[in-house]
């Protein structure tokens, strides 16, 4: 389909101001009187405050105010507190100070004196399971979505009956399997049984989590950084203790997320709390790098056992899974759902049998980081079928044809309940994937030896569900004619924010230029809109905004009749006006419906509107009435099936043997997007996301100090992300473009697949440099390649984490 | 929403009141208002007029003052930045980033870590890159420095790197960005031509969590043309 809009690039209104430094973050708030925070953290990894003594500290010079757990409300068993008296990892924050500069906030930090008690804690999930283990949280050790805070130990027996390095397989508290297990087992030519680990990692923000409040006639002012507007506001209104129509939200800037900053959390609340002691005086708290690490999430790490049988042409038949999820302290993301979901969309397995278990440590709470267990999933199972395509003889890239999603996925299933999908094509995105990297000729230089440096290739896929419905589109159309759409997604830096409200536009067939966005805080009237994560923006805000403009276009041809006689049928849009289908001559143009609107006043111009629709959205369109043409209303469109987003990625390394390290040489992802909506945008996040899983395969892990339960991983040069000269300089991608049928525009989302995708692609291609030697640990780091190299045992035992 | 939406640490709290106690009953919230000036009218109406900086309240500013005094340091420098001289009262251990962002108001510097690691506060001293975060202001205090709102001319027109980023769609999340346009700038400076090695060294000082590095470099290569 011709589109005006979709599938054309175009420049995003907040761009020139990041380049020019004119865009403003949290941290770069400034108020007249403004006071600074700084946070006191816990020294150690799981204590109890038994007193604070605050006495020296407001001796300090511009002390103004302190917080201390008791001032503030303290969340249920497994939550996270915003100050907390009984600290469950180092650097969870206990005390809260403000005074007139940042420097006397700090130097009363450091007069606070702290008398604690130490408590038991453990850093390795499968440690807390062992019969005596340690329980993070006190009274229990496993937590998760709908998963209430109990304990559950595994008998001495399970350990026992592991062989070494084996992982045990104990009482899991998830659970689910389809097809008969067993006989695919009986009937497979190649078994491959493997137990991994995949490090829980940060997510490494450029922005740490910085906030700014101050409160003015009864309403709260908040300046925060978050990847979502709209989502964000009701959770930190509630972290304040106001009703979100209380609270002013400001979050038009976000100095990256990645999961870390999805919502609201604790820390953004504090510098209201301080500024509504103070009387309402501007407060703002300056995260730390070190301080971002500590109470920034994490991705949930892995210990996990797989069993795979396939058959002789490669054909997955039986697959058991079981994964033991690294929790950290919170009931935190269910990265274990959606590691099962990932291998069954991915793989298609006859039968499948999963278990999975959360076990929380005394570690950084985990949120969801960029394709939260799926991206895992795909980085844990990926080597192990290149280990059975070598044994069954065949090709890497052929046994995940074969068992790839493709044509539509009218057949495909995914999950426990072997739902349906909304469109799948994995199958595309490998063949033509394979064909632009030319799998085929280049995957045959594999070994080849320069000197040093062996050649690998790599290939893999990846998912994540990448769309929702049920959320409000909000838009109007002024007397100037001018289109503002409201959106409240949030700008995570996709520019999808931009991109998916093109997909109103152009129902009405506006220019852009005519366009005019309102987002980036509550006071730009925002409807209720999911955030921005999940790679569900480009399917749940296309259609939001779709909703919307189809209802503006009701109203625009109801107008039109009204105005020029006969009925809507009678009337079209063209370039922005309401034209006579039979005559057309006979128009109006769209500000003078906007004008017409305001006279009829009710639905037309906003000051009614649909019962379905959010609170939020109500409140916004309220504030908006009487200003032009609305139009508003719920995405109540169908959806059937998980939305899934797919990426395959092709990658050719080369592993230097005497150095251990690795040279990407070149990486090629390619994408099962549905429509393509911003083809610049769609190849940034493509290349930008692939960047984001070299790093997830080659450097980024948490390590804690097993001895004192200290984190080690606090600096970005010690859990580093890459840098320019660690990959590709430039790279080529692809896309399907193969529309979604449950999205009017054909769209879905992307963002996290993309990493997965890159990051097995790589894994793969250094296991093969390596003759196919499985690390099954994520990342694989130097010191791994070289023992790897020279057929040394590994110095970490093979099933811990956290601590190597 | 399965699987799509995130950890919600906000549901674990109860509806309550966040603080148990607020003030006095009735207390009345004074009014504050935040501060939209921009930084052309900030330093017109406060810089320029003499004033000294840190005597604005809004500053960030440090607790040495007395061991500053015992050390007889001079405290007050005429600093320059992006063309203008300032006057500005500096404590002896304070960071250029510091001064800029706090007492200038200059803002588009970034500070993503404080320790040299990730090239966001990066800003030029008479052309050579260096990492605001970890320079003292003093060490600087003679050098020409430019910050990201230096690069455009004072017209407004954009640098050939802006212009090239914005085409090429290189800044994401955006908070890497003043200091990957510094170091593009002073690349083109010293090397209008370079080559994609040349440029991806030069430019291997500044992180992007974001991944854009791709994007980046080809706004580098695009500007160098124009240059």
């Amino acid at each position: 389909m011709a589109y005006k809009l979709i599938g054309k690039n175009f420049t995003p209104p907040d761009i020139e101001a990041k380049v020019t430094g004119a865009a403003k973050f949290a941290e770069d708030f400034r108020a007249d009187g403004m006071a600074f925070i700084r946070i006191l953290g816990s020294p150690m990894p799981h204590g109890r405050v038994r007193s604070i003594d605050l006495s020296e500290a407001e001796k300090v010079p511009g002390f103004l105010a302190a917080l201390v757990p008791d001032d503030i409300k303290q969340p249920g068993p497994a939550g996270q507190a915003i100050l907390s008296g009984n600290p469950r990892f180092y650097g969870e924050p206990i005390v809260a100070i403000a005074a007139e500069t940042e420097q006397a906030a700090a130097d009363a930090i450091a007069k606070v004196r702290l008398d604690m008690e130490l408590l038991p804690f453990v850093v390795d999930p499968i440690e807390s399971l062992k019969p005596d283990g340690v329980n993070a949280l006190g009274d229990g050790n496993i937590a998760g979505r709908g998963i209430d805070l109990q304990e559950i130990k595994w008998s001495g027996r399970t350990f026992a009956l592991a062989d070494e390095g084996e992982m045990p397989r104990g009482e899991a508290v998830i659970e689910w399997a389809f097809g008969d297990l067993e006989q695919g087992f009986a009937n497979s030519a190649v078994i491959i049984e493997e137990s991994m680990v995949h490090a829980s990692c940060s997510h490494h923000a450029m922005e740490p989590r910085s906030a700014a409040a101050w409160w003015e006639n009864g309403k709260c002012h908040v300046w925060g950084s978050t990847q979502s507007t709209a989502f964000a506001q009701p959770g930190l209104a509630n972290l304040i203790g106001i009703p979100p129509s209380d609270l002013v939200f400001n979050a038009e800037y976000c100095g990256g997320g990645f999961g870390g900053k999805a919502g609201a959390y604790p820390l953004m609340a504090l510098p209201a709390l301080m500024s509504r002691k103070l009387g309402g005086r501007p407060c703002l708290y300056r995260a730390s790098r070190a301080e971002e690490y500590d109470n920034g999430y994490a991705r949930g790490g892995f210990q996990g056992w797989m069993k795979l049988g396939f058959r002789e042409d490669g054909r997955l038949l039986a697959a058991d899974v079981f994964a033991v999820q690294d929790q950290g302290t919170t009931a935190g993301f269910p990265d274990y759902n959606n590691l099962g979901s990932a291998i069954s969309i991915c793989f298609q397995p006859e039968a499948m049998h999963f278990r999975a278990l959360p076990v929380l440590t005394n570690t950084v709470p985990k949120g969801a980081q960029r394709g939260p267990g799926e991206n895992q999933a795909a980085n844990m199972i990926e080597p192990l079928l290149d280990k059975a395509a070598r044994e069954l003889g065949i090709d890497r890239l052929a046994i995940r044809t074969i068992n790839a999603p493709g044509g539509g996925g009218h057949d495909a299933t995914i999950g426990g309940d072997q739902g349906p999908v909304t469109s799948a094509y994995l199958l595309e995105a490998f063949e033509r994937g394979a064909e632009m990297f030319n799998w085929a000729e280049r995957s045959q230089q594999s070994g080849q030896r320069n000197g040093s440096k062996v050649k690998g290739f790599g290939v893999a896929s990846a998912y994540h569900s990448a769309g929702s419905n049920g959320f409000d589109g909000l838009l109007r159309i002024t007397p100037d004619g001018i289109l503002h759409i409201h959106t409240g997604v949030g700008n995570l830096g996709t520019y999808s924010y931009a991109s998916t409200s093109r997909t109103a536009a152009e129902v009405l067939g506006y220019d852009w230029d005519h366009v005019v966005l309102e987002y980036g805080g509550t006071a730009r009237n925002l409807p209720w809109n999911l955030g921005q994560f999940g790679s569900n923006t480009s399917f749940t805000m296309s259609r939001t905004n779709y909703v919307a403009a189809m209802d503006a276009k009701a109203k625009l041809l109801e107008i039109g009749a009204m105005m020029m006689g006969g009925e809507p049928d009678d009337y079209e849009l063209q370039n922005e006006r309401v034209v006579a289908k039979a005559d057309s001559s006979q128009s109006i143009s769209f500000g003078e419906a906007a004008a017409k609107a305001l006279e009829l006043g009710g639905r037309f111009d906003g000051s009614e509107v649909p019962e379905n629709l959010n609170p939020m959205t109500v409140q916004a369109a309220s504030a908006i009435a009487g200003t032009g043409l609305m139009g508003v209303a719920k995405d109540e469109m169908e959806r059937r099936g998980t939305v899934p987003a797919l990426c395959a990625g092709f990658a050719e390394v080369e592993v230097d043997v005497e150095t251990g390290r690795i040279e990407i040489i070149d990486y090629i992802g390619y994408a099962d997007c549905g429509t393509v909506v911003h083809p610049q945008g769609l190849a940034a996040q493509m290349r930008s996301g692939a960047i984001m899983g070299f790093s997830l395969a080659m450097f980024e892990r948490h390590v804690y100090d097993p001895a004192y339960g200290r984190p080690n991983a606090r600096g970005l040069y010690r859990a580093k992300p890459s840098g320019y000269l660690d990959v590709p300089a430039f790279q080529d991608w692809g896309a399907v473009d193969e529309v979604d049928f449950q999205n009017p525009q054909g769209m879905k989302g992307i963002g996290e697949p993309i990493q997965g995708a890159a990051s097995a692609a790589v894994i793969c291609a250094i296991s093969d440099a390596l003759g196919g030697h499985l690390f099954n640990r994520t990342p694989i780091v130097t010191d791994m390649i070289l023992n790897a190299a020279e057929g040394l045992p590994q110095s970490y035992n093979p099933l811990a984490t956290n601590t190597v | 929403m399965d699987g799509i939406a995130p950890y919600d640490p906000t549901t674990q709290y109860t509806s309550e009141p966040a603080i148990k106690e607020i003030g006095p009953e009735g207390h009345d919230i004074p009014l504050w208002k935040p501060v939209n000036m921009s930084r052309r009218a900030f330093l017109r109406g406060v810089v320029c007029s003499g004033t000294v900086i840190a005597g604005s309240a809004f500053l960030f500013s440090t607790a040495t003052k007395a061991r500053a005094d015992e050390r007889a340091v001079e405290r007050m420098i005429r600093l320059t930045v992006n063309g203008r001289t300032h006057t500005v009262d500096v404590a002896p251990n304070e960071t250029l980033a510091h001064t800029i962002r706090y007492r200038l108001g200059l803002t588009g510097t970034k500070i993503g870590c404080n320790h040299t690691e990730c090239g966001a506060c990066t800003v030029m001293a008479e052309g050579t890159t260096i990492y605001s975060c970890s320079t003292l202001t003093h060490r600087v205090r003679d050098k020409e420095i430019t910050t990201v709102e230096g690069i455009a001319a004072p017209d407004g027109t954009l640098h050939p790197v802006q212009q090239a980023f914005i085409e090429e769609l290189a800044p994401q999340c955006g908070f890497c960005t003043p200091g990957q346009v510094v170091s593009a700038v002073a690349l083109l400076q010293k090397n209008p031509k370079p080559t994609v090695d040349e440029a991806r060294l030069a430019m291997s000082g500044n992180l992007c969590r974001c991944g854009a590095y791709d994007h980046y470099l080809r706004g580098v290569m695009k500007a160098a043309e124009r240059v």
